[in-house]
């Protein structure tokens, strides 16, 4: 009993409880994707799946046009978005914090809220739904996740690189090319994750902008899982989970990723 | 000049991000079934919706999706403080990263596949899904936000104070108590409302988790209905008081966090 005590006493035993909910509520479940992609509808192993995957033309080609809107919906983000970070984050040219909280509250507003007011704006303008209100209504819900760890990083930046630059005689374009713009490549990067992973892997946003004529790779997934195949479902989760982790094997810097930033 | 476009650009990009947001408040105040045609201002809307019983699934997904928020918010935020006071005092370097690494996963991964995973793991233990397996699926999420909340708190503490606490007679939980939660209220309370936020946010994760019960969360039911055809009007008002609500809390965590900064200048 006192050797109980004595373990309850030390802070470092407190992590205990979370370490078993981490096990029991996030590795066990993805350990059962595995579990379930290589499975076949009686339960035993097979790659029944895989098979299934790679003769179906329909899923891949999902995957690649995904691949391709998350391009040029991330792309889109960099090019809006940069500038309105480094805006943001210059104390010469802004220096309300509420504009910064502005552009970022979007984030924060339920994401079938703000996808629904998109459309309803692309049908009051007649805009007919399709792939450029795709394109549109994606940027719409990622930008703020591209601008909030780029203004992060920005904000952070030691000034005292860009004065010295400038002592050195640098012209203000050198001073972005080679000063700035390296130093806040890691907020862009965690930018790049924070949009391009995302947009594959949506599915209600996607049906909303297109009037459910357009899928992504996430609507699949939905799909199978919802009709009952979730083995299937399963080896498409697992593909996802792949794509994920070898894009963050390129991001290693997870404070700028968090939404913590905001508040 | 600069500046001027700067502000020029900024405001321009404002304002296409608000458009979609304005468009449905102003059009929250008239009665037309169909969004563009205004029938002359009226509260109608507004009145029907918090009218009981004409739009009663709604109101009752608005309340689960507040019930859920509160109640998951709360907990992530009482364990994950434990949590990260717990692994901030683990000395084994591998034993602590590891654990650092689990918190991370649910943060860096799709809300797609934190779904699809929780649904598996209820499926498989057999456990019904509904209220209970929902909220358990909104702590799971949540928690780890908080753990990187406070974490930066218990950072800034000075190590020596609980250690003097004990010296002095306290029990381990009254130096918790009196001595650490005092100096990590902030992250914790930044954890909470970002917990809370992320819960009435979500839909990828909720979808998966409702079960077959006939719940519905907020984002759920809009869903569902957008699928139906024809939106529910009462969506309209909905939209522009959540809106409003978020804009206020944010407002609310800004000022705060200003003040703060500004006497601990002081």
């Amino acid at each position: 009993m006192k050797k109980f005590f004595s373990f309850l006493s030390r802070r470092s035993s407190w992590s205990v409880p979370y370490f078993i909910f981490l096990l029991i509520f996030i590795v066990l479940p993805l350990f059962l994707i595995l579990v379930y992609a290589f499975r076949n509808q009686e339960g035993q192993f097979s790659l029944e799946n895989v098979k299934t995957f790679l003769a179906e033309k329909e899923t891949i080609n999902t995957l690649l046009y995904s691949i391709g809107i998350a391009l040029i919906n991330t792309l889109i983000c960099i090019i809006l978005g940069y500038p309105t970070a480094y805006i943001l984050s210059n104390s010469k040219l802004n220096q309300s914090k509420v504009m910064v909280a502005l552009f970022l509250m979007p984030m924060l507003i339920n994401v079938l809220m703000r996808t629904l007011a998109t459309v309803a704006l692309f049908g009051f303008l007649n805009v007919p739904l399709g792939q450029t209100t795709l394109i549109f209504g994606m940027v719409y819900n990622y930008l703020p996740f591209m601008i909030l760890p780029i203004y992060v990083v920005l904000n952070k930046l030691d000034k005292s690189y860009i004065e010295a630059a400038q002592d050195l005689g640098a012209n203000p374009i050198t001073v972005f090319v080679k000063v700035t713009m390296p130093l806040s490549m890691p907020g862009v990067v965690s930018g790049i994750m924070m949009v391009f992973m995302p947009t594959i892997s949506t599915f209600a946003i996607a049906e909303l902008l297109t009037m459910n004529n357009i899928k992504l790779f996430g609507t699949i997934i939905q799909e199978n899982i919802n009709n009952g195949m979730w083995n299937y479902g399963a080896l498409l989760s697992l593909i996802m989970l792949i794509l994920i982790f070898v894009t963050n094997i390129f991001n290693d810097d997870k404070e700028t990723s968090s939404v913590g930033g905001l508040i | 000049m600069k500046s001027f476009l700067a502000k020029a650009y900024l405001w321009v990009l404002l304002i296409m991000l608000y458009a979609p947001i304005l468009l449905i408040a102003i059009f929250s105040f008239t009665e037309a079934k169909v969004l563009g045609n205004w029938n002359g201002f009226s509260f109608g809307l507004y009145r029907s919706l918090f009218t009981l019983g004409s739009h009663t699934s709604l109101m009752d997904a608005v309340a689960n999706t507040l019930i859920i928020g509160l109640v998951s918010s709360t907990f992530a935020t009482l364990h994950g403080t434990i949590s990260a006071i717990g692994i901030f005092n683990i000395r084994n370097k591998k034993i602590k990263g590891t654990m650092s690494t689990l918190n991370n996963i649910s943060i860096l991964n799709a809300d797609i596949i934190t779904g699809v995973s929780l649904f598996l793991l209820f499926v498989s233990l057999g456990v019904t899904q509904g209220y209970v397996t929902l909220t358990l699926a909104h702590i799971t999420f949540c928690t780890p936000y908080v753990v990187l909340s406070v974490m930066p708190r218990l950072q800034q503490m000075n190590p020596n104070t609980y250690e003097a606490a004990l010296d002095l007679g306290a029990t381990p939980f009254q130096a918790l108590w009196k001595v650490i939660i005092p100096q990590v209220k902030g992250g914790m309370v930044a954890g909470f409302i970002l917990s809370f936020l992320l819960s009435i946010d979500d839909f990828e994760v909720s979808v998966f988790n409702l079960g077959t019960n006939g719940l519905q969360t907020l984002s759920t039911f809009i869903y569902a209905d957008s699928r139906k055809g024809g939106l529910t009007p009462e969506l309209r008002p909905l939209i522009t008081i959540f809106f409003l609500i978020i804009l206020a809390i944010l407002i609310y965590a800004n000022v705060k966090s200003a003040k703060q900064k500004k006497t601990s200048k002081a």
